[in-house]
């Protein structure tokens, strides 16, 4: 017991070194930490949201957008699939309604053709060998194709995937701020930027889709069916919240000219003749080509600029748009066609995303609770250690010191393990004083048992430290038990909490039990005492 | 240097003869308990039910009443405001409607600042939470399941460690302090937010603590006094560990005492959540969980070796 092997000294030494070490930028203020050479420990523990203000959003997908996609998607595929035959697949009465992709074929004899074409579109999902349509033949002459479970689920996924991409990209354009962009669940993507105040700018900017197509308008469809939203066939009609007749509605062809896809720039401008806000575009190579192409190919016929299925404006076009780039008017202040530059830029949400929960917490409340939180570690602290020490006299100023060092261990670890300490973390961290204290009340006690039961003083010291181990073990398994579940199930703030019990946890079986022990043997050795002072 | 010693050296209280005295009480505290939660139920925060909770810091101080008729002019629904920390800080609750989307979330919180600036031009904002009810059911279902598998998993534990009788006494008294501290909220009508489920989680580890180190007693006792009546063991018990408890309670008390009246007002919940839980916690491992042990058969042949056993009746067929 009394002896200590070397190297197991210098271990213990050396981790506890190491742990204050990590800790130390977090007593000096930022800019001072910013100057030590590379070699020095720099990292800060990072403060949750609550504790230094921001905006937190979580966001959620609707899952029933991609299903309606997916489904658009196919119908186009299928046709093209179908012209493109050889021979050519006569096909008629394609519809997407309940859900399923169902088309009639006209000749009978060619319904296995139809059907090889359309298995043919259809991807497999994962390992199973299940693909993500079931082509069916109904009544014969009908090809139906369900999408599966499965290819849904793999859909959704990646839309969530581009979606978490795109949101980053339009909070962040240049990857500087430390926004964070994280997918949680199936279908919500959750948002956190601190320091900012107003999410109302940052919910506008995640509002938009900014799917935006160009398409012909169609001079041929009745203005009276318009009006009432019926659309001739291959055309559809939108709304048109700023157009001249103030019908409000306008048709326009189904095709795309050319999509929001095709864009390589979008930057916010001024229109040179009236000073309007606008957003200038520039298309990329094939989009330019296309874009070129059907502007000579219809010059003097008005084409219309669609932002999320409503249309922004439709100008004629007064000669051939040749170099590729564009530029979209309409009803906009320099702030909203800023917004829409950047949500052009960042590409479009692949599924419209809704505020379920906002969370918005204001600087000076995080600075008073980091200051009280303080206040409370220091009074606490102070409390119990003051306790231990009229307690157990010598035997508490070790326990004392150890406290001193898991309270700063922990905070190294946070450190560099970059755990946010949130405002229940404070919490936790002044509740972790309170339970670390539990071993060496454990210890001290047994010794003091052992002592009265008439041991000699090393044999009470090794047994005290002995016996009283499984107890500790078992009482802090418990604990972690707990904080498991508690970072498992919780969110946010709450798995800050969980993080400081547990790293608290371990720590406080260091410094407690190994770290104490240390002392109390080094001490034994040096004075040898004749009676504990316990 | 004279010690400090709460618990006298060799205390022998008889805890057994005050048993049906701690049973009353604790029959008394949980009916309490049931009937609060029946009759007033928990004050549910947004972070449950949804709604918006906002948070405001004034500089001169306005009658709560004022507050609340200002913003039920509103017609926004009934508004409730409460204080927290001091009669400065507001906390108001809105309920939304349903179906209500971002916009009109933010509409509101920004009518009640409206009515608050009317009132304080001087008035912080500190905090703004909208939480969707969809959201919010996810919270309680995810929220109640976590206290509930931390019951049942530390339960189990026990069961491994010691003995099934172990982990049922544990489970019990778990449960009895879950209730106690749950009627205490309801009672009180403090708002039940997630800071208070994680009080409750964190109250299920710790309160388990101080059983361990009582059951861990026990077992040592059962193996070393094999002779001896398992009523008078568990008194023992309970003194031999009864310094330590006090001890690390009062430890305990003393750090979260300190969160309770300095700490950030922002998580009272969570301070007085833990707070109740130790002490309830504190009685309930000298009582509920010890001396549930006899009623369910913990006896001096628990935790007999099983080769033990073995060596045992070997030497009784020798003898005969």
């Amino acid at each position: 017991m009394l002896d200590f092997p070397r190297w197991k000294i210098w271990a213990v030494i050396a981790a506890l070194v190491l742990g204050v070490a990590l800790a130390v930028p977090n007593f000096f203020p930022e800019a001072a930490t910013k100057t030590w050479p590379s070699f020095l420990p720099r990292e800060r523990v990072p403060l949750g949201l609550d504790l230094r203000g921001g905006s937190h959003l979580l966001l959620q997908a609707d899952t029933g957008d991609v299903a309606k996609q997916r489904l658009a998607t196919m119908e186009e595929s299928v046709r093209t699939e179908m012209r493109r035959a050889v021979p050519r697949i006569e096909v008629g009465d394609i519809s997407t309604a309940d859900g399923v992709v169902s088309f009639l074929v006209r000749d009978v004899r060619q319904i296995d053709a139809a059907v090889e074409k359309t298995r043919g579109l259809s991807q497999p999902v994962g390992v199973t060998g299940q693909r993500d349509w079931d082509v069916a033949v109904r009544d014969s002459t009908r090809v139906v194709m369900t999408p599966s479970r499965a290819g849904l689920d793999k859909a959704v996924d990646e839309a969530l995937d581009t979606a978490r991409e795109v949101v980053a990209r339009r909070i962040d354009p240049n990857g500087t701020s430390e926004a964070t962009v994280l997918r949680q669940g199936d279908d919500r993507i959750l948002v956190q930027v601190p320091g900012l105040q107003d999410s109302r700018g940052l919910r506008a900017l995640l509002g938009k889709t900014a799917k935006l197509e160009f398409k012909l308008v169609d001079l041929n469809a009745n203005p009276q069916e318009v009006a009432a939203g019926r659309a001739p066939a291959g055309s559809q009609v939108l709304p048109y919240p700023d157009s001249p007749d103030g019908g409000g509605r306008i048709a326009v062809k189904r095709q795309v000219m050319v999509s929001g896809d095709e864009l390589v720039d979008a930057q916010q401008g001024f229109d040179q003749t009236n000073n309007a806000a606008v957003v200038n575009i520039r298309f990329d190579g094939q989009g330019g080509r296309r874009f070129a192409r059907v502007t000579q190919e219809n010059v003097q016929k008005p084409f219309a600029i669609i932002l999320d299925n409503v249309v922004l404006s439709a100008p004629n076009i007064n000669e051939p748009i040749l170099g590729g780039s564009a530029q979209i008017s309409g009803n906009f202040t320099p702030e909203t066609a800023n917004d829409l530059a950047i949500s052009l830029r960042s590409g479009k949400l692949p599924v419209t995303l809704t505020t379920v929960e906002e969370r918005t917490i204001g600087p000076d409340l995080g600075a008073e609770s980091i200051e009280r939180g303080v206040i409370a570690c220091l009074i606490g602290g102070g409390l119990v250690m003051l306790y231990l020490f009229a307690t157990y006299g010598l035997f508490g100023l070790f326990a004392n010191i150890a406290l001193l060092l898991n309270v700063v261990i922990i905070l190294g670890i946070m450190s560099v393990a970059g755990a946010t300490l949130t405002l229940p973390g404070i919490a936790g961290l002044v509740l972790t004083i309170g339970a670390a204290v539990d071993a060496n009340v454990l210890i001290n006690e047994r010794i003091r048992e052992e002592i009265r039961r008439g041991r000699r003083l090393l044999d009470a010291l090794s047994h005290g430290f002995k016996e009283a181990s499984t107890a500790i073990f078992d009482a802090n398994t418990t604990n972690v038990i707990a904080a498991v579940l508690m970072y498992a199930l919780g969110s946010g703030p709450i798995r800050g909490f969980a993080v400081v019990l547990m790293i608290g946890i371990v720590t406080s079986y260091f410094t407690a039990v190994v770290v104490t022990r240390l002392m109390v043997m080094t001490w034994f050795r040096r004075t040898r005492p004749t009676a504990l002072p316990i | 240097m004279r010690l400090l010693k709460l618990v006298p050296d060799n205390t022998n209280i008889n805890f057994l003869r005050w048993r049906w005295f701690a049973i009353a009480v604790s029959t008394i505290l949980v009916a309490a308990s049931i009937f609060f939660l029946a009759t007033k139920g928990l004050n549910f925060g947004v972070d449950f039910v949804g709604g918006q909770l906002q948070r405001v810091t004034l500089v001169k101080v306005v009658p709560l009443d004022t507050v609340r008729d200002r913003l039920n002019a509103l017609g926004q629904g009934e508004a409730s405001v409460q204080t927290f920390g001091s009669e400065r800080e507001l906390a108001i609750r809105l309920p939304l409607p349903e179906g209500a989307d971002e916009a009109a979330a933010s509409a509101a919180a920004d009518r009640v600042r409206g009515v608050i600036r009317a009132l304080d031009p001087q008035a912080r904002f500190d905090t703004v939470e909208t939480v969707s009810g969809k959201v919010s059911g996810e919270l309680l279902r995810t929220g109640g399941l976590s206290l509930l598998l931390a019951m049942l998993g530390i339960a189990t534990y026990i069961w491994f460690r010691f003995e099934w009788q172990f982990g049922v006494g544990a489970l019990v008294s778990l449960a009895h302090d879950m209730i106690i501290v749950l009627g205490f909220f309801a009672a009180t009508q403090i708002d039940f937010s997630l800071n208070v489920v994680a009080a409750l989680l964190t109250l299920i580890g710790f309160s388990l603590n101080d059983t361990v180190v009582v059951y861990d007693r026990v077992r040592e006792n059962l193996r070393k006094y094999r002779k001896m009546e398992i009523e008078p063991l568990l008194n023992l018990s309970v003194n031999e560990t009864l310094a330590r408890t006090v001890a690390t309670n009062t430890a305990v008390f003393l750090a979260v005492i300190a969160l309770v009246v300095v700490g950030p007002d922002v998580i009272d919940g969570l301070s007085i959540g833990i707070l109740a839980g130790v002490i309830i916690g504190t009685y309930s491992s000298i009582y509920v969980a010890r001396f549930l042990l006899v009623p369910l058969g913990v006896g001096p042949d628990s935790f007999l070796p099983k080769d033990a056993i073995a060596d045992a009746e070997r030497v009784k067929r020798r003898e005969t």
